[in-house]
């Protein structure tokens, strides 16, 4: 049976089995107050496409993500996922595109209150309320074996160290077999050894399940593992896009600032 | 040196010291900028009251968090407000016996005692230690959560906060504060029957009967049922200011001090209104 978000997807999607971008940001601004954060910005991510979106802090890319997902709304310009405009949708219209995305929060985001199981079980819970308790805690070991956890299903959020939690957040971004994966800074606070593991373990799901991933970070060095694209953004807008190989041969003064200080 | 005091440098004169002007905000712009709080708080209060009611009318209903709700306002809330009902039992027939002694009104007293229990001092008592107990607890965690990006990550889920988190608390408070209220009177009652036979010997029975001979429904079930729109006041405004909140352990501080406030207030004002209603529709 289709669902609301497919017949949506269906309506709205221009190029269908065509090569139009799972994810278009189009010309998009926003600001808070009177601080421009976000100066009418142009991205697209396709299907296994990974882009790194650097930059500063401030520069508006935790905010670009916030958008993407729903949870700000733009001053102008659109948000496109296959191809509609997520903009000014209703929160339960929203709920059903954001099923299909995952969202892994800077520091995390655990449910404090639930064990690292729960938060996992967590979609499930409010998804697929077809699913036996047996199959959920099935489903919630096999996910959290896949990002390395195989114990400590018990144990708080606050009982574990930082990167766990992320490790724990991006199986809870995984639940619902999401088709797009929103990273915000997946290694910050990590050390270089923790960093390196998240890097492999979101380069194997890429493999897997070849989403179109978005990774905003300011780690150049685990931008380059993972991605296939990166953006470079300075006070809301994007100094230059493309491969890694592109920004070494930029003569743009603050990429190779940048390039230089990372 | 400077005509004016001040040393010379490579022949630059120094500018003088700078004065600093400290605007000083007219009554006009001080009024303007209250007046203007004042509405964006009710303004965003209405909205917010709007998405909740959409979110509770529609479904999933989220039955187990309610649940959980239902034992975190009523079973939790029911020592102390068991506590402050024997409390004001006790106070109520002291005050009383001295009273109507000396107005030759002893035999009053029963009466006397199970009207301001139950009529005036239960329900608003029970409003107030939930405004404190629960109001305080709503607020804080709402606004830990928000400050956490825990409410954003629920969001994100496709799970709607204001269903899962707002919605279940206000009905917790909305259906456990007449029952509270019932537990208040009880144990008002109860103490202050126990501190009048202490001094003059009444049996339980007779201090029942004598209570509660020729009343009726109408004068103790609104009383007591007004307290859900205590609930739904405390509820409302303590998940409002918890998903309102911005900073961090300051802006939780400010989110359950401004819930406990804002929501006793409110519960006051809402006496107010309603003994008047009450009084107007169940004469």
């Amino acid at each position: 049976m289709a669902t609301a978000y497919d017949i949506a997807m269906k309506q709205e999607r221009p190029e269908e089995g065509g090569s139009a971008p799972v994810v278009a940001v189009e010309n998009l601004q926003k600001s808070f107050g009177t601080n421009k954060v976000l100066n009418g910005i142009n991205l697209s991510v396709n299907r296994g496409e990974t882009l790194a979106v650097l930059g500063r802090s401030g520069t508006g890319k935790s905010v670009l993500l916030r958008l993407i997902i729903g949870l700000e709304k733009p001053d102008s310009g659109s948000v496109r996922i296959h191809g509609q405009n997520i903009a000014n949708l209703a929160l339960d219209r929203m709920g059903e595109i954001r099923k299909k995305m995952g969202f892994l929060f800077q520091h995390a985001a655990l449910y404090d209150s639930l064990t690292i199981a729960e938060n996992v079980a967590f979609p499930f819970e409010h998804h697929r309320r077809d699913m036996s308790r047996s199959e959920r805690g099935g489903r919630v070991k096999q996910l959290l074996a896949e990002v390395g956890i195989e114990g400590d299903l018990g144990k708080m959020p606050s009982d574990i160290s930082g990167g766990m939690q992320k490790r724990v957040g991006l199986a809870r971004a995984l639940a619902l077999e999401p088709e797009i994966l929103l990273l915000d800074e997946p290694t910050a606070g990590l050390d270089p050894i923790g960093s390196g593991e998240i890097d492999d373990l979101i380069l194997k799901l890429q493999r897997e399940r070849q989403m179109a991933s978005i990774v905003v970070t300011h780690d150049l060095h685990s931008a380059k593992t993972i991605s296939n694209r990166l953006a470079l953004l300075d006070q809301g807008n994007v100094v230059i896009e493309g491969k890694f190989e592109d920004l070494q041969q930029s003569d743009i003064g603050l990429v190779k600032e940048f390039l230089k200080q990372s | 040196m400077s005509d004016r005091g001040h040393p010379v440098v490579a022949g630059i004169n120094p500018p003088l010291p700078m004065q600093r002007t400290v605007p000083i905000p007219s009554v006009v712009d001080s009024v303007g900028r209250l007046a203007n709080g004042f509405f964006e708080w009710f303004g965003s209060l209405g909205i917010f009251s709007w998405k909740v009611l959409r979110a509770a009318v529609t479904p999933p209903y989220e039955w187990r968090e309610l649940i959980r709700q239902l034992d975190e306002v009523g079973s939790k809330s029911l020592p102390l407000v068991a506590l402050a009902g024997a409390a004001i039992g006790v106070v109520i027939s002291l005050e009383a016996r001295y009273s109507l002694s000396r107005f030759g009104a002893k035999s009053m007293f029963p009466a006397t005692l199970v009207y301001s229990v139950i009529q005036v001092m239960g329900p608003i008592i029970t409003g107030l230690i939930v405004s404190g107990r629960v109001g305080a607890g709503i607020g804080a965690e709402l606004a830990s959560m928000k400050v956490t990006e825990q409410i954003d990550a629920i969001e994100a889920s496709a799970v709607n906060p204001y269903r899962l988190l707002a919605a279940t608390r206000i009905l917790a408070c909305i259906l456990m504060l007449p029952l509270l209220t019932l537990a208040t009177d009880a144990c008002g009652l109860l103490t202050g029957w126990f501190a009048q036979s202490l001094v003059e010997p009444l049996s339980f029975h007779q201090f029942i009967e004598s209570g509660f001979r020729g009343a009726t429904f109408n004068a103790f079930l609104p009383p007591t049922f007004k307290t859900a729109v205590y609930g739904l006041i405390i509820g409302l405004i303590a998940c409002f200011q918890g998903m309102r909140t911005r900073g961090g352990a300051e802006g939780v501080g400010r989110a359950a001090t401004n819930s406990v406030v804002l929501a006793s207030l409110f519960v006051i004002l809402a006496d107010v209104v309603l003994v008047k209603f009450i009084l107007v529709v169940f004469p």
